[in-house]
């Protein structure tokens, strides 16, 4: 059995789910920020694929926009949530609530 | 894509990929949560071998496994004062359903659709490609590479003004 985009596509939305899970379902800051790198790591497996079954280089300078935007984004994340822990001691999603209504 | 080797490379890797990904989820310590994350960035550097995007596994190892990781064990370590682990909040039930609609809906997709896929494989090296198609003068990506730049000086500066004492 050869291996085809279909299969890419459908590893890269297995992980997209699981870290959908994760992120929906974990209290943990830290691990709700390792569940949105695992589905811009699908996102990106999805890209390349295209990119490869297509010859279009394009899907992966889209891949290296999105490398850029995660490594801000964890970076910036977890500065957010260090300053948290030293005010309120916990990093449990669902203690941080003082921007709810 | 005929190559027995890369066949069963690529089920070896998206199985690991699967079961690290799944571990990062529903391990209950996330020191071991975090290396899991090591092992399925790993996994999708060698996804992108197979795909044949070989500055992009450079890329995904050094950023990814380099960089992102490192800071997620840092911040680990310093958030170190829950040892409570990594529980399940109360949408875990609407959490799991979103997740698997998500997938069944993709998968119905992805096997539905006649893809028009050119299924050789392309050769050579893609990092001059690359290059080209970001720099090149009529339709680069010029414009969006500065203001990555830009978003990262700033992402750089916003973390170092929020984690200062003081």
């Amino acid at each position: 059995m050869t291996v085809g985009l279909e299969h890419f596509l459908i590893l890269s939305a297995i992980l997209f789910s699981i870290g959908l899970y994760g992120a929906l379902a974990k209290r943990n800051a830290v691990v709700i920020l390792m569940c949105i790198e695992i589905m811009l790591n699908a996102v990106n497996i999805a890209m390349v694929a295209f990119s490869r079954y297509s010859h279009i280089i394009t899907g992966q300078v889209f891949a290296i926009f999105i490398m850029v935007v995660a490594a801000a984004e964890v970076a910036v994340g977890l500065a957010i949530i260090i300053t948290i822990y030293r005010s309120r001691e916990t990093v449990d999603a669902e203690k941080i609530d003082l921007m709810k209504w | 894509m005929d190559n027995v080797g890369i066949t069963a490379s690529f089920w070896v890797l998206a199985v690991v990929c699967v079961a690290s990904a799944l571990a990062v989820v529903f391990l209950r310590d996330i020191f071991r949560a975090a290396l899991f994350l090591v092992l399925c960035f790993f996994t999708v550097a060698g996804v992108f071998v197979i795909l044949s995007a070989d500055f992009l596994a450079v890329a995904q190892v050094l950023i990814y496994v380099g960089a992102i990781a490192v800071l997620i064990i840092f911040a680990l370590m310093l958030t170190r004062g829950t040892q409570q682990g990594s529980p399940s909040g109360r949408f875990r039930f609407t959490a799991f359903l979103v997740g698997a609609v998500f997938l069944v809906t993709m998968i119905l997709v992805v096997t539905g659709t006649d893809w028009q896929a050119i299924t050789e494989t392309p050769t050579g090296s893609t990092t001059s490609a690359l290059a080209h198609a970001l720099f090149s003068e009529e339709e680069g990506f010029i414009l969006p590479f500065e203001i990555a730049a830009a978003l990262l000086l700033a992402a750089v500066i916003g973390a170092i003004v929020l984690i200062r004492e003081k």
